[in-house]
């Protein structure tokens, strides 16, 4: 009874998706000759763009700004539909928290919406932030909480009708990486100082010529951790849609609405998939944070 | 292109994030986690004072029952020494009772004793007195004329034959 309840309402958000893709099918029959199986409607919409469609409602066009000159390089700092996508989620959850920072203004009791924020908080507190760094991670638990909520909700966001997902563009995942970056270098020298944490990258009693090679090897781990971070949950995310719009792009393939029950079911699964990997990802991306601040600030090997 | 730089995305994001950390931080994790500590601290602290007060309701308890105890001693022991005084002031009243009774019997045996002596001097005075009459009766009434002669005759007779 409740998955067929389920199956119905994300049938209907499917169902819209699906009139973006049967409008967009019919616009990308209509210039490449009725051939869709190139699949370029698909990277058309999860990749980025200057416009945010409401087919068949029609579109919003974006803002250009720039390109603005910073530090001497020519920056398109212009809206694009993925910076709308940001906002919004951090609209959401910036009201969302409100609501749950509220009931706690009224009682240390939680409201029944306080109390699914809670179950997050603590489990970012309690599961991710103090074990991988002790009693020294509470004063990063809002970095923490903020990363885990800011992911989670721009995954999930993406997973409503005529949204896209931000984190599906390697840009946004690789601005949380350059931050997480930022958070574990800072993080290590403001525990050891800018020279003893250096020095602690290479563990101590290596024989002297492998030093300039475990050097290197550890320099590079700094970068390649948080690019790791980035091309992750980029991929995991861009992964999940790609396969979505291939399963309704079938129908456009065989060109018969026959195939549609098993595309529509398939997409469906892989819907529900995506919610379970949306959640998965955000934990994912922080605990990895968490324990790459952990490393550089406990630095005993 | 899905994977394509875009040094403008990667400014607003920061900036997204930045922001979103700063007002969040303000406005939802201070008070969340405050809450939470509050109300763990309050749990914590609760749960100490029960244990406190479980300590405490247990001394008291062990505390009330050595009372107990001791009372029972006590009132054991009172019970004891109020039996012993008792025995003690039985077997005295006995005692002085007794003595009391051998004081009187004494006393009477003394009383009869010269009562007796007494109705014995009585007694004898009477008995002389009697038998001196009744010897005088008897005399008198055996004493007569020829009797008295024989008798003086007798006397006379004997004064001669000395």
């Amino acid at each position: 009874m409740i998955l067929g309840l389920m199956k119905d309402s994300t049938l209907v958000s499917r169902g819209s998706d699906t009139l973006r893709t049967v409008a967009d099918s019919v616009r990308a029959a209509a210039s490449q000759a009725g051939d869709a199986s190139n699949g370029s409607w698909i990277i058309g919409h999860v990749a980025d763009s200057h416009t945010l469609e409401f087919a068949p409602f029609g579109e919003i066009h974006l803002p250009h700004i720039g390109p603005v000159n910073i530090l001497g390089l020519p920056v398109d700092l212009s809206i694009t539909k993925h910076v709308v996508m940001l906002w919004m989620a951090g609209i959401l959850l910036l009201i969302a928290m409100r609501i749950a920072a509220r009931s706690y203004k009224k009682s240390l009791i939680p409201g029944k919406f306080a109390s699914v924020v809670e179950i997050l908080v603590l489990f970012v507190r309690d599961d991710i932030v103090l074990p991988s760094m002790g009693e020294k991670g509470k004063k990063f638990l809002p970095y923490f909480l903020t990363l885990f909520f800011f992911i989670l909700f721009s995954n999930l966001f993406g997973l409503l009708p005529y949204a896209s997902t931000p984190t599906g563009n390697i840009n946004v995942t690789a601005a949380l990486a350059i931050i997480a970056f930022f958070v574990i270098q800072i993080a290590g020298i403001m525990r050891y100082g800018l020279l003893g944490y250096f020095k602690g990258l290479v563990p101590s009693g290596m024989p002297t010529f492998v030093l300039p090679i475990m050097a290197i090897v550890e320099i590079l781990g700094l970068f390649t951790k948080p690019f790791a971070l980035c091309v992750r949950l980029f991929a995991n995310m861009i992964a999940g849609h790609i396969v979505i719009f291939s399963l309704i792009g079938l129908i456009f393939i065989f060109g018969t609405v026959l195939i549609a029950p098993i595309s529509v079911g398939f997409a469906l699964f892989i819907e529900v998939l995506e919610l379970l990997i949306a959640t998965i990802q955000a934990y994912i991306f922080t605990i990895l944070t968490a324990l790459f601040v952990g490393m550089a600030i406990h630095q005993d090997h | 292109m899905l994977v394509q730089l875009d040094p403008g995305v990667i400014i607003w994001t920061t900036l997204t994030f930045g922001l979103l950390l700063v007002v969040l931080r303000a406005t939802a994790w201070k008070p969340i986690l405050k809450a939470l500590d509050t109300r763990e601290d309050s749990i914590r602290e609760s749960m100490e004072k029960a244990e406190e007060a479980k300590r405490e309701s247990e001394r008291l308890l062990e505390e009330n029952r050595k009372n107990f105890a001791s009372a029972e001693e006590k009132a054991q022991e009172l019970i004891k020494e109020a039996r012993e005084l008792a025995e003690k002031l039985r077997g005295e009243s006995v005692a002085k009772a007794s003595a009391e009774a051998n004081k009187l019997l004494d006393k009477a045996r003394e009383e009869i004793e010269r009562d007796k002596q007494q109705a014995i001097a009585q007694l004898h005075g009477l008995v002389a007195e009697l038998a001196v009459k009744a010897a005088e009766k008897i005399l008198s009434e055996t004493m007569d004329e020829a009797r008295q002669k024989k008798l003086v005759e007798n006397y006379l007779n004997s004064l001669q034959n000395n």
